[in-house]
């Protein structure tokens, strides 16, 4: 609490200053012509589009007369125009009119809503299955068909978000490894969960689902114009839930189907490593990185965690002298509490990371310093007896 | 309907003492429960001083209504009063019990058998192999999670067939819950009728069957812990059952409590006339409303 | 004791009593009610200031003022403190003042349990704005708490906010029973049903919701408890339990919860509105049966906020149609207003501007919420700045504004003087103007895609959200004018007349201003 009233103060001054950069210079690359719903880049969207226009009109005609009649009868009905009012005060016939033919209206609003609702509800297997699921703050991208999976994490720069550096095209749109679909194909996606609730929206395809751990949703989309989409998680699904974009890249049949090869071959290149006999540097600089991706969000870069919400790893007892319980933390989570299994990571990254926060912080100095190489994780999952 | 000389009590310091019990109860068990499992906590003696606090201060209050009824000062229509608040209390008590309903009927109707694979939802998650293996039945004995730290119940509450019935507590407790029912209801017409005696005596029979009625609850927790393993823990089956028949128990031993306090002021003051008893009458109803509950639960929670 | 039960007959006509014990145990409608209309109103400046800090974190893009943990607590705050502090009690609060006084009646059904119901709350909200200073700080996780993130992965100050919300709930439960109670029980001779005037209907109808859905709440935050404590798994799909089921339940409070928002604002409206038209308020019954009707609606409405859970197809249908026939009663009211205008005398004094913007921007709002009823457009909407644009729409020029235009219209019969007309009519035009530059352009930012509870965004929404910012700072400002006009009618001012307005008809305009301290004892003739 009080540091972050002290780290407040401290952004107060800077945005002041900001503040009246901001008003003079019109610098920031905004659009204030982006009133409206995007007509996307499928039939369905397109559909969802007019379904929208359709209903903003009608509202505005209802609008456009009821406060027609009311800004009348204001304006000309004043004591100064009109002293003596009369006291009519019922009339069944209006009453039942304004009673039906709003019910009328309804009716024809629900129709093709309706019948938009129940295409978009036709959900049969697609050409491409995919599997995704929302974790605290990324998203996992598996082929049920070709055995790739990956994360897909926000790429933006820390930096860019507090202010340090100009904000890029696509600030906080923007990902290391975008999900890739084939143009003019079904795709179906599978959508799920690890941790909390998330949604997994993309506006140009009219897709907003929601991500339930434990249950699996279905949404589907056909694009026929390859190029790159860009969504966002929808559901409030804790710190960073501004932070987890969603990237859709839409390639030809042809690109498509050598990013697959691409990806089957890194991941053989990544098995080969496990075997690897790693030395502590290479394996902690690896482990950064990864420690980056995955765990600064909650244990922080300085690996001080946050006090109460989030233990310290830089002086952790398990970090410095356990090594097993370390690798069952990182394995299993812990149970009710936000440490989630990380055992989705590969070997080669479970070895590097541990290894990183054991060497970290001067982890290493104060505990025993052992490292963990991918062997020890893959004796781990080996079934105990 | 006449509001002449409608009885409005002077300022009170009553309200303001349950209002502060009430915020000590709140603290209390909040910290209490946070701090469970730490080591010389002393955060549960808040919680009990907000327990007496309340407790003392409903008592005076009450006896204050008491009090003002025996002098007179209220009339037909603040009964009137006490009356449409009793009805409207206990239909908020009927919405809680429903939110618990509600999600009994939602787990087994829609949730379970998703997670077991079937219906529109459930042959999604077959497709990602989510809860592999798992299989779909109520009462719920396994957990899709079958790794998960729940402990895993042996057997359930339901139903056990003809043959057992004799040892099936729930049929016991259902008949003596029903039975109190009327014993309450014989108690009332003896007082309408200016017969004290037979008042006190199946009133007494009531407490005495509400007591009955909470010890073979208690032995049925304590089957279930020792001897079915199904606990809080058990997965949804464990928390719908223990949540519905815990608070049903709950308010079991409050609608007991009021029943003891109408039979004490009946045999220690007197109080109550044949046609003046609207605190019993309260009671009453409550109890009334607590078998209710429990006849739902009975078909609900243990026989289909 | 007996002694004291035996004067309370001469004491019986006496004034409050001095001191702060007045205000502590005090068995008094009108003190109870002016209790909670300043206890809502510090909420409002609360729950406001934590707007202010929202807005300015989100002025433009990147990370300023805030964290992003930091931000969450706010807005959760932010809009509990609204919901629960803010516009609850404040309407119970003019329950309070006016019920008793619009049926002759002498006082609430149950004036112990009335001063209960108010104590409660600064204890409630003083646990939950405790949280702040816990480790692991407060609330996190939206006002609408979805689990698993407010169960599993919830700071440890949870447990404390799910109490506080406990209380919460038994003081409006204990509020409504009262007003239902007085209402059925306590009406003078000669006011039939149809006779009530419509701010007391508007009630009668609203205890019946708070009534039928608080518990449930209570029952919600009852199953966290469990799934975070003792190892039930409610929320929880390993152990059979579903996160979605939390939805259903929260949802069937939390829909009938905005109505309770503004069916007392519908009645506060009805009246302003024949007051300064000089006559008589259009279809009356139809008023009557449109607020049941919305009332009964809303209890199968819930699901229209989980459209994108993944229900199925049927309940999604079913759930899209229920949710658009409530524009038909809804109409009928709006359409009655503006018929009662038609013809009319109409003089525009603050509570009658304030109740015109009303008519408008409520209907705006309206129109946003059918229009978010549509489900695959909702698939567009949804948990996005249109979403907020909407129930801002209905909330602050909706139920805020109604709220104030009740303080204006009935407050010289609360003090006995008049306000301030021209700082009035200044403060109606700093509102109107600002509330609209602060959350029409919120329609803009969502529809072009901004998720809400974001507390950093993407270049492309940096305009609008700047132009909102400043129209929020500038209604916030706004209000320290409102404050600063009924502090000074408080303290003094033109002296009101009885009847204080022109057209007022209705039982508290027959006493006199300020309203004695009992009004009453025995009832009034009512033909
Ligand atoms: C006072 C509070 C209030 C009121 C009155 C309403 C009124 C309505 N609301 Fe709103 N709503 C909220 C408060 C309120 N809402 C809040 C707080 C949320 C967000 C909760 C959260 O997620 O945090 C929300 C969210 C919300 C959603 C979920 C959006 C989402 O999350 O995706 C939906 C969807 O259907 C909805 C619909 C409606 C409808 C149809 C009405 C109707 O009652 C409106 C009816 C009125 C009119 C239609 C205008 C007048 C009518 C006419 C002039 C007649 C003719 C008109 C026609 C025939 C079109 N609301
Ligand atoms: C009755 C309910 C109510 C009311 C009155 C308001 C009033 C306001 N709300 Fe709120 N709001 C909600 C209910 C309400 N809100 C709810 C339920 C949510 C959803 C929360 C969630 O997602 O879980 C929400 C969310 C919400 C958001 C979205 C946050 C997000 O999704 O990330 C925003 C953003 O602009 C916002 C802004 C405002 C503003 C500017 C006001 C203004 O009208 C406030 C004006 C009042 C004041 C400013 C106070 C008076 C002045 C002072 C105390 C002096 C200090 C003032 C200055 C320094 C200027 N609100
Ligand atoms: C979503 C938040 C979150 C993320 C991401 C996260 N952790 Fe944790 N971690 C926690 C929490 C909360 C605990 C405390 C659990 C408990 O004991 O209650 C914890 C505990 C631990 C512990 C035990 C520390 C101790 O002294 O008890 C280790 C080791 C650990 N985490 C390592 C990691 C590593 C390595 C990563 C990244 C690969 C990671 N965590 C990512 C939240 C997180
Ligand atoms: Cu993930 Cu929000
Ligand atoms: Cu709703």
């Amino acid at each position: 609490m009080l540091q972050i009233l002290k780290r407040s103060i401290n952004k107060l001054i800077i945005t002041t200053s900001a503040f009246f950069v901001a008003i003079f210079s019109n610098n920031l690359n905004a659009d204030w012509f982006a009133l409206n719903m995007t007509r996307g880049s499928t039939a369905v969207s397109e559909e969802v589009f007019e379904l929208h226009m359709l209903i903003f009109w009608i509202c505005v005609v209802i609008g456009v007369i009821v406060f027609g009649v009311m800004f009348y009868s204001m304006w000309r009905f004043t004591k100064k125009k009109n002293p003596e009012p009369s006291d009519f005060h019922e009339s069944t016939k209006l009453e039942i009119a304004w009673t039906v033919v709003p019910f009328l209206i309804l009716i024809f609003m629900a129709i093709p809503a309706s019948q938009t609702l129940i295409k978009i509800y036709d959900d049969e297997e697609g050409d491409i299955n995919i599997h995704v699921t929302g974790y605290q703050w990324k998203w996992q991208y598996e082929y049920l068909e070709d055995d790739i999976s990956f994360f897909s994490n926000l790429s933006t720069d820390l930096d860019e978000i507090y202010n340090l550096v100009p904000k890029g095209e696509f600030y906080l749109q923007e990902v290391d490894e975008p999900v890739v679909i084939p143009a003019g194909k079904r795709v179906r996606f599978l959508i799920t969960a690890n941790d909390v609730i998330h949604s997994w929206w993309v506006p140009d395809f009219a897709i907003k689902q929601d991500a339930i751990p434990g249950f699996v949703n279905t949404a589907w989309t056909v694009v026929d114009k390859p190029g790159i989409y860009r969504g966002k998680c929808t559901e409030l699904c804790g710190k960073n839930h501004g932070f987890m974009p969603v990237v859709v890249k839409v390639v030809e049949q042809d690109e498509y189907d050598s990013w697959v090869n691409a990806k089957k071959e890194e991941a053989y290149k990544l098995a080969e490593l496990t075997e690897k006999d790693w030395t502590a540097e290479e394996l902690s600089a690896r482990g950064e990185g990864v420690y980056q991706v995955n765990c600064v969000a909650c244990h922080q870069v300085n690996g001080q965690g946050i006090p109460g919400i989030f233990p310290a790893l830089a002086g952790s007892d398990i970090v410095m002298n356990d090594k097993e319980r370390n690798i069952e933390i990182l394995m299993e989570g812990v149970q009710g509490a936000a440490m989630n299994s990380f055992d989705y990571l590969s070997e080669v990254e479970l070895a590097a990371v541990i290894t990183y926060t054991r060497q970290a912080w001067g982890n290493a100095e104060n505990g025993d310093g052992e490292i963990v190489l991918p062997k020890d994780i893959v004796d781990y999952k080996k079934p105990k007896i | 309907m006449s509001t002449e000389n409608y009885y409005v009590p002077e300022q009170s310091r009553l309200p303001i003492f349950a209002a502060v019990s009430l915020f000590l109860l709140v603290m209390g068990a909040s910290s209490t429960i946070n701090n469970l499992g730490v080591e010389g906590s002393k955060s549960s003696y808040i919680l009990y001083a907000g327990f007496a606090s309340l407790i003392a201060t409903l008592f005076f209050w009450f006896r204050k209504v008491v009090q003002e009824h025996l002098a007179g000062l209220d009339s037909a229509q603040l009964k009137k009063s006490y009356v449409y608040g009793m009805a409207w209390f206990i239909f908020s008590e009927v919405m809680f019990f429903a939110a618990f309903f509600g999600a009994l009927f939602y787990v087994r109707s829609f949730a379970v058998p998703w997670l077991g694979g079937i219906g529109e939802k459930g042959s999604q998650i077959a497709a990602v192999d989510l809860w592999n293996g798992f299989e779909a039945s109520w009462p719920l004995i396994a957990t899709p999670d079958q790794n998960a730290a729940f402990a895993m119940a042996d057997k359930s509450m339901a139903w056990p067939g003809w043959s057992n019935v004799l040892q099936w507590l729930p049929l016991w407790n259902t008949i003596v819950l029903l039975s109190s029912s009327v014993t309450v209801h014989i108690a009332h017409l003896g007082l309408k009728n200016g017969n004290r005696k037979k008042f006190n005596r199946w009133l007494g029979a009531t407490v005495g069957l509400a007591l009955i009625f909470v010890g073979l609850q208690a032995a049925e927790y304590y089957e279930a812990y020792a001897h079915y393993g199904l606990t809080l823990n058990s997965g949804i089956y464990g928390s719908t059952f223990f949540m519905l028949t815990g608070f049903h128990g709950f308010h079991v031993m409050m609608g007991g409590v009021m029943l003891s306090v109408m039979l004490c002021r009946s045999v220690f003051f007197n109080h109550f006339e044949d046609h003046d008893h609207f605190g019993f009458e309260a009671a009453s109803w409550y109890w009334h409303f607590v078998d209710v509950v429990w006849v739902m639960l009975f078909l609900f929670v243990y026989i289909l | 004791m007996s002694a004291v039960i035996e004067n309370h007959h001469d004491e019986h006509h006496h004034g409050p009593a001095k001191g702060l014990t007045r205000w502590l145990y005090t068995t008094n409608h009108k003190d109870i009610g002016t209790l909670y209309l300043w206890f809502s109103f510090a909420m409002f400046l609360i729950g406001g200031a934590m707007a202010m800090v929202i807005r300015a974190e989100l002025f433009e893009p990147g990370m300023q003022i805030v964290e992003p943990e930091f931000y969450n607590q706010m807005i959760t705050l932010h809009g509990l403190i609204m919901i629960f502090g803010g516009v609850m009690p404040a309407f119970v609060g003019l329950a309070n003042w006016l019920v008793p006084m619009m049926i002759g009646a002498p006082d609430m059904a149950l004036p112990r349990m009335n001063n209960l119901s108010f104590w409660i709350l600064p204890f409630a909200f003083f646990v939950l704005l405790s949280s702040l200073f816990m480790e692991g700080g407060a609330p996190n996780f939206g006002w609408t708490f979805y689990a698993p993130l407010s169960t599993t992965y919830a700071p440890p100050s949870v447990t404390f906010f799910i109490f506080s919300v406990h209380i919460m709930g038994a003081s409006s439960i204990m509020g409504a029973i009262n007003v239902i109670v007085t209402i059925m029980n306590m009406r003078a001779p000669g006011i039939t049903l149809m006779k009530m005037p419509l701010f007391v209907w508007s009630w009668l109808i609203t205890a019946y919701l708070l009534i039928a859905v608080m518990p449930v709440l209570a029952g919600a935050v009852t199953m966290m408890l469990m799934d975070i404590h003792f190892g039930t798994s409610f929320f929880n799909a390993a152990g059979g339990g579903d996160p979605v089921l939390f939805q259903h339940i929260f949802w069937f409070f939390g829909h009938p919860e905005v109505y309770i928002m503004i069916l007392p604002a519908f009645g506060i409206v009805s009246h302003i509105i024949e007051t300064f038209a000089r006559k008589p308020l259009f279809g009356y019954t139809s008023m009557v049966w449109a607020m049941l009707s919305i009332a009964i609606l809303s209890f199968v409405v819930w699901a229209h906020h989980m459209f994108t859970v993944g229900m199925p197809l049927a309940a999604e249908l079913f759930f899209m149609w229920a949710t658009m026939l409530i524009a038909v009663p809804t109409g009928v009211k709006v359409f009655n207003w503006v018929t009662t205008m038609f013809k009319g005398s109409i003089t525009y004094e603050t509570p009658m501007l304030f109740a015109c913007a009303f008519v408008v921007l409520f209907t705006i709002g309206g129109f946003s919420g059918l229009m978010l009823a549509i489900v695959p457009a909702d698939f567009q909407y949804h948990d996005t700045y249109f979403v907020v644009a909407h129930f801002h729409y209905v909330l602050v020029p909706g139920a805020i504004f109604s709220i104030m235009a009740a303080v204006y219209y009935w407050i010289p019969k609360w003090t006995g003087n008049m306000y301030d007309e021209r700082l009035g009519q200044l403060h109606f035009w700093l509102s109107f103007i600002s509330v609209n530059v602060t959350f029409f352009p919120q329609h803009f930012i969502g529809l072009a895609g901004m998720p809400r509870r974001y507390p950093d965004y993407a270049l492309q929404f940096a305009d609008w959200n700047m132009v909102s910012t400043v129209g929020a700072f500038l209604f916030g400002v706004s209000q320290i004018l409102f404050l600063f006009i009924v502090l000074k009618t408080v303290i003094g001012g033109k002296k009101a007349t009885d009847q204080v307005w022109e057209g007022a008809r209705g039982l508290e305009w027959t006493v006199a201003s300020p309203a004695p301290y009992h009004t009453f004892s025995t009832p009034p003739k009512v033909d």
